[in-house]
């Protein structure tokens, strides 16, 4: 187990600096001028060149780049152009927003697949299947940014339920916050539960169909005991690989669901900062979630060898 | 004396109305969040929207309709020759540190913003000043190069507020001012949240917090003022909706002029745009009213010239390019292009220029010119467009006030090169006698409409949604603010 964890985590290091070379090198080639975009159009030739030497804009190219990942090494994101404040602290306030409802989004479609899939399973080819189906079909058809919408039409403006958007902040007490992340959470969780629904039907039906299962119902078990005890385990492993991916895309991208509810997340702050330039900050949270996803991965990873030992020695 | 009387009764009536009733404070929407909290050292209009006149003071300040009164300096003189300024300031003013404003501080903060290495975005403001003098704590004597007609209106600006010397290395998370709310807390992404200063030293103010949140994105600037999350939006944007508002009882619209001449600026260096015939074309193949129904839903006045229409100087010559296509084809026949020509059209992100860029297209190829559209982030258009003059025809929204002066200026992207229009604006810049600047103004307009210099659109407008028992909010924008020192709520 620990040299398997050992042989992950050194292609994960390897992953992060390419990526970190690709970030840095894409956000060069891109024009524009994040001096300019923070004097506007009557700033002075002067003036612009004061700025961009306080910024280190003037320095080489490979200098930036050397002294962005020594600082990262140091959990030191740097100072972002526009804001004016260190990255990390930056960082650290928009997940106070986007940790949370990455996870709660992802709790709910767990919760919603994980019976609705086996359910359906269990009643392959009955009505209740083909509602779910139907249901599930549904939900990654609907685009959630629509969806969402008509949720605050309902809940927030004619209902008065909850608030049209905003982040009520943690200071506010648990329930206050979580109150605010249930709409955008249920939008978000919406196509990733059809999508997991349907995933952990078929895993499910895919098992079911194997020999083992075959032989557990010949030595007296139950359909459902089966189910239960031989076929579930071993549906789990597309299922996991599924909710890893949503978990990193839950945290990336879920820029629109937080436009719509104009929440303070890490979309926006790459939002924002793409359209001033604010290169640092984009490099930074782009890394963050290259990051986050190597590591997501490497957790799925982990968890397949938790699940099935058999992988352990592979790799 | 009687001034003073009624100055006290007004305060004592707003502190009675405040002790009577409930509701003091007010969230408002605006749709960008500025990108740190120093007006004198960034363009970001969104600052000035969240602090002028709020938090921060300057010299003088702008009324609701645009005029210059009186800020921190009670009052002042002019020499005879018009080149020194003696500024009384107003006694008793402290900033939200506690320390006092002195004439020490408005030397600082002017010396500051001219500075050699100054970060100012609007350094120009300050070029005419030779020297700053504090004569005592509260007198300043402001030496000008030469004579500057514009001088107390620059004062004005966002850009030349007064600001605590001591305050400076913290001013963009944390700004100390004069003004009657105080900084309390910016949760960057959502919300900043002022307070009412106990010790300001004018009329004291309804409100005693106020809270503005970010709402970028349309939908959600609807949906938060129909849900009443927000109990005013200024610059609301998505016009579409107001008529929904205008007829529901629980709000009221505000439908302002701002200072943004929408033009659609064309490269003067450019052939064939170079010909003020095939300019004169343009101008006359764009019907105004059209792109004002299409792209901004109806909201915004036809210009003719670069001058705001509210502006007691304006001249309307919007008759000089009237939506003609039949004379735009003979004119371009006569410019020696019968079939027209090929340019670019490159547009910024605001929706007056997507949306107005395709309805212009669309009325240029109707006298035969073809525009090549490409779409262009801010960035983006300031490094190509704007620095690069890389460009045919763009559409942007000019919002800083009294603007006329760029025309003078021939390395401005739109690179109009005029030597009697330069003659003009040098001589009204020196120019103080109210009357002569207003004919020099009138004369200024009529120059570069008669050059077709660029294409005149429309005055941007700015709608303002609000709960309807908000009061005193600004209906027009004579500069990017909101300034809520007299706002309060009825009932």
């Amino acid at each position: 187990m620990l040299g398997y964890a050992l042989r992950r985590l050194v292609s994960l290091g390897v992953s992060l600096v390419v990526a970190s070379l690709v970030v840095f090198l894409t956000l060069e080639v891109v024009p524009g001028d994040p001096a300019a975009y923070m004097l506007g159009i009557n700033a002075q030739p002067d003036t612009l060149a004061a700025l961009r030497e306080e910024l280190g804009l003037d320095r080489s190219r490979l200098s930036r780049y050397l002294s962005w990942v020594g600082g990262m090494l140091q959990g030191d994101f740097g100072i972002s152009y526009t804001y004016r404040t260190p990255v990390s602290g930056m960082i650290a306030d928009r997940l106070q927003v986007s940790l949370p409802l990455a996870l709660y989004a992802l709790t709910l479609s767990t919760l919603i697949a994980f019976p609705a899939g086996i359910w359906a399973a269990r009643r392959r080819g009955s009505p209740v299947d083909a509602g779910i189906m139907g249901l599930t079909q549904l939900g990654v058809a609907i685009p959630n940014f629509w969806f969402a919408m008509l949720m605050v039409l309902v809940f927030a403006i004619n209902l008065r339920l909850f608030s049209a958007g905003g982040f009520a902040g943690w200071e506010t007490g648990l329930g206050a916050g979580l109150k605010s992340l249930t709409l955008p959470a249920i939008a978000l969780a919406l196509p990733q539960a059809s999508i997991l629904t349907r995933v952990m039907r078929s895993a499910l039906l895919d098992t079911l169909s194997e020999d083992y299962i075959r032989t557990a119902r010949a030595k007296g078990l139950t359909r459902a005991q089966a189910l239960w005890r031989h076929a579930l385990r071993n549906a789990l492993i597309p299922v996991l690989t599924i909710i890893g991916l949503q978990f990193s895309f839950l945290l990336a991208g879920a820029i629109i669901i937080e436009n719509v509810f104009f929440l303070p997340g890490l979309g926006r702050l790459v939002f924002q900062a793409i359209a001033a330039r604010d290169l640092i900050v984009v490099e930074s949270v782009v890394m963050l979630l290259v990051f986050a996803v190597v590591m997501v991965n490497f957790a799925v990873d982990l968890a397949y060898s938790a699940v099935d030992p058999r992988l352990r020695g592979r790799r | 004396m009687r001034l003073k009387i009624r100055a006290a009764l007004t305060a004592l009536a707003a502190i009675s109305a405040v002790v009577a009733h409930a509701k003091e404070d007010i969230v408002i929407g605006l749709q960008l969040e500025p990108p740190h909290l120093d007006p004198t050292s960034a363009a970001a209009g969104a600052i000035d929207q969240v602090l002028y006149a709020n938090v921060f003071e300057g010299l003088t300040r702008f009324g609701p309709d645009g005029s210059v009164n009186p800020g921190l300096a009670e009052d002042w003189e002019i020499s005879p020759d018009g080149t020194v300024y003696t500024f009384r300031l107003q006694d008793g003013v402290q900033f939200h540190d506690g320390t006092a404003m002195t004439a020490e501080d408005v030397k600082f903060s002017l010396d500051r913003a001219r500075a050699e290495d100054s970060l100012n975005a609007q350094k120009a403001l300050f070029a005419g000043i030779e020297s700053v003098e504090a004569v005592d704590p509260l007198t300043v004597r402001v030496t000008l190069k030469s004579p500057e007609g514009d001088f107390l209106f620059n004062m004005a600006w966002g850009d030349a507020v007064i600001v605590a010397p001591e305050s400076i290395a913290n001013i963009k998370q944390a700004p100390v001012g004069t003004g009657a709310f105080r900084f309390e807390d910016w949760v960057q992404g959502d919300r900043i949240e002022l307070t009412r200063n106990p010790d300001y030293w004018g009329e004291p103010v309804a409100l005693s917090s106020a809270t503005f949140k970010f709402i970028s994105d349309p939908s959600a600037a609807f949906a938060a003022v129909m849900a009443e999350d927000v109990d005013a939006f200024t610059g609301f944007p998505a016009p579409e909706n107001l008529p929904q508002f205008d007829a529901d009882p629980r709000f009221q619209v505000l439908v302002g002029s701002t200072e943004g001449e929408t033009i659609l600026a064309t490269n003067n260096a450019n052939p064939p745009l170079d010909d003020p015939g095939v300019r004169k074309a343009i101008a006359h193949a764009i019907d105004r009213q059209a792109i004002i129904n299409g792209a901004m839903f109806g909201l915004g006045t036809p210009i003719g010239t670069h001058f705001p229409p509210h502006h007691p100087d304006y001249v309307d010559l919007t008759g000089l390019s009237g939506h003609d296509p039949e004379k735009s084809r003979a004119l371009l026949a006569e410019a020696g292009f019968p079939d027209g020509f090929t340019t670019t059209l490159k547009l910024p992100p605001p929706s007056y220029a997507r949306r107005g860029g395709e309805i212009v297209a669309a009325q240029l190829r109707a006298v035969g010119i073809d525009t090549e559209i490409t779409n262009l982030e801010w960035a983006q258009w300031l490094e190509q467009v704007f620095r690069g003059k890389d460009f045919g025809l763009t559409i942007v929204s000019h919002t800083e006030p009294m603007d006329i002066g760029i025309y003078a200026r021939p390395d401005y992207y739109f690179q109009y090169d005029n030597p009697e229009f330069q003659t003009l604006i040098e001589t009204l810049n020196e120019t103080a006698d109210p009357a002569e600047r207003s004919r020099l103004l009138r004369l200024a307009q009529r120059i570069i409409a008669e050059d077709y210099v660029n294409g005149y659109l429309f005055q941007l407008a700015t709608p303002t949604v609000a709960n309807a028992r908000v009061q005193g909010l600004w209906k027009d924008a004579p500069t990017q603010a909101t300034d809520l020192t007299g706002v309060y709520w009825l009932e």
